[in-house]
């Protein structure tokens, strides 16, 4: 058996003898997991676009937008670079993802007829990429804590803050859960 | 060299993506050994990989003390001003149901890296002086390995760049120390996790 966090190779036991991590040949109930985070990640991710992300008010006047809307208004400002960015991290990445790990999660009980080395790669690129959604939710911080003029301007943050940093935390969280090495075990009992 | 039955299991390495057992042997320094299936990366040889990585780590405590205590953007309108250090950016929500936000967004810009680092210098600089492990380093070490992903000083600095260019409209903004020692911050970061090697702090570690 071998530790995943510090890569011993030792017997059979219940925490690794170098660095005392749980030891499992696999992780148990590793798919049950996945898909837990997953729903929660989407049902938060729901409120996350429909709630409004940013509350501005200058003179005044107050606008709500929403993550969206948001982007929408970077465009109108010409900075196309920066709406790209934001467009891909709070909805591009957090989308796909869920798709993703739905995705590895389903071709492990059925046997998709994929190569092995995609899916890990995929799993990589997921394991990777998700933790960049959160850019959003320190643009809301930083912009919050800046833009406070009293009555000219102030930038105050929305409910939908919280429902998107908790919705990718949870993606996060699912992506970690599942057991990469599942994949080579269901690579092996095809081949045989 | 290869035999049927390995009575050595220190010699050998797993895979931790696909279980794949590999024998290690003597690399020559500076080459990076992968998984022969998955393509992983399993061993870095580089010799000052933990005086390298300590030294990495308490920079990026210093910096992130410069960084919590200096202001780091300051706005300006008309006649208004206004700054922001780090710690009001991570004490933004304050309304109702926001604050438990607060308190995760000061952990993933704030805390997590500062225990990471910490937690990383712990381990390691009994070793680095020659001494042995202290009692907990491999706690310590294992703890640092697992708050990786939630360590996003990279990300918020990313974030900054947005907001700063979404706030340019609307009045000037410049950037205080601590946005200079953030900045410095995360490369640092980025420079140690790349200099760490797990398999050979893990048999340093072990080395008692």
């Amino acid at each position: 058996m071998a530790c995943t966090r510090c890569m011993k190779v030792q017997p059979p036991g219940r925490n690794c003898q170098r660095c005392a991590a749980p030891l499992h040949a696999r992780e148990p109930n590793s798919l049950q997991r996945v898909w837990a985070w997953l729903a929660a990640g989407i049902l938060l991710y729901i409120p996350a676009n429909t709630y409004p992300m940013l509350r501005t008010s200058t003179l005044g006047s107050t606008s709500d937008s929403t993550i969206v809307g948001g982007v929408i208004e970077l465009v109108h400002y010409g900075s196309y670079g920066v709406a790209f960015i934001v467009f891909f991290a709070s909805i591009v990445i957090p989308v796909l993802k869920f798709v993703a790990i739905a995705y590895l999660a389903l071709s492990l009980k059925r046997g998709v007829e994929t190569t092995t080395h995609q899916r890990l790669i995929l799993f990589e690129v997921v394991e990777f990429i998700g933790r960049w959604s959160m850019i959003d939710v320190f643009v809301v911080a930083i912009l919050s804590a800046l833009v406070q003029l009293d009555f000219v301007a102030s930038v105050n943050p929305g409910p939908a803050a919280a429902c998107f940093a908790l919705s990718v935390a949870f993606t996060m969280l699912s992506a970690q859960s599942f057991d990469p090495r599942l994949i080579w075990d269901v690579a092996k009992k095809e081949r045989t | 060299m290869e035999r049927p039955i390995p009575d050595d299991l220190d010699s050998l390495i797993a895979c931790p993506r696909c279980d794949l057992l590999h024998r290690v042997r003597p690399q020559s320094a500076n080459t990076v050994a992968r998984c022969s299936r998955c393509h992983v990366k399993l061993v870095t040889t580089r010799q000052d990989a933990i005086p390298r990585v300590t030294a990495l780590a308490m920079t990026v405590l210093i910096l992130m003390i410069a960084a919590i205590f200096f202001p780091f953007l300051n706005l300006k309108t008309g006649g208004l001003s206004n700054s922001a250090s780090l710690f009001d950016a991570a004490t933004a929500f304050q309304s109702g149901i926001l604050i438990p936000l607060s308190g995760a967004v000061a952990a993933l810009i704030i805390i997590l890296p500062a225990l990471r680092v910490t937690a990383i210098i712990y381990a390691l600089l009994p070793l680095q002086m020659g001494r042995k492990p202290a009692r907990h380093a491999p706690f310590a070490f294992r703890l640092a390995e697992k708050l990786k992903p939630w360590a996003m000083a990279e990300i918020f600095i990313i974030g900054v760049a947005v907001a700063l260019v979404k706030v340019t409209g609307l009045a000037e903004v410049t950037p205080g120390p601590a946005f200079w020692a953030f900045s410095a911050l995360v490369v640092v970061i980025v420079l140690k996790d790349t200099a760490m090697c797990k398999w050979s702090i893990w048999s340093a570690l072990s080395q008692r």
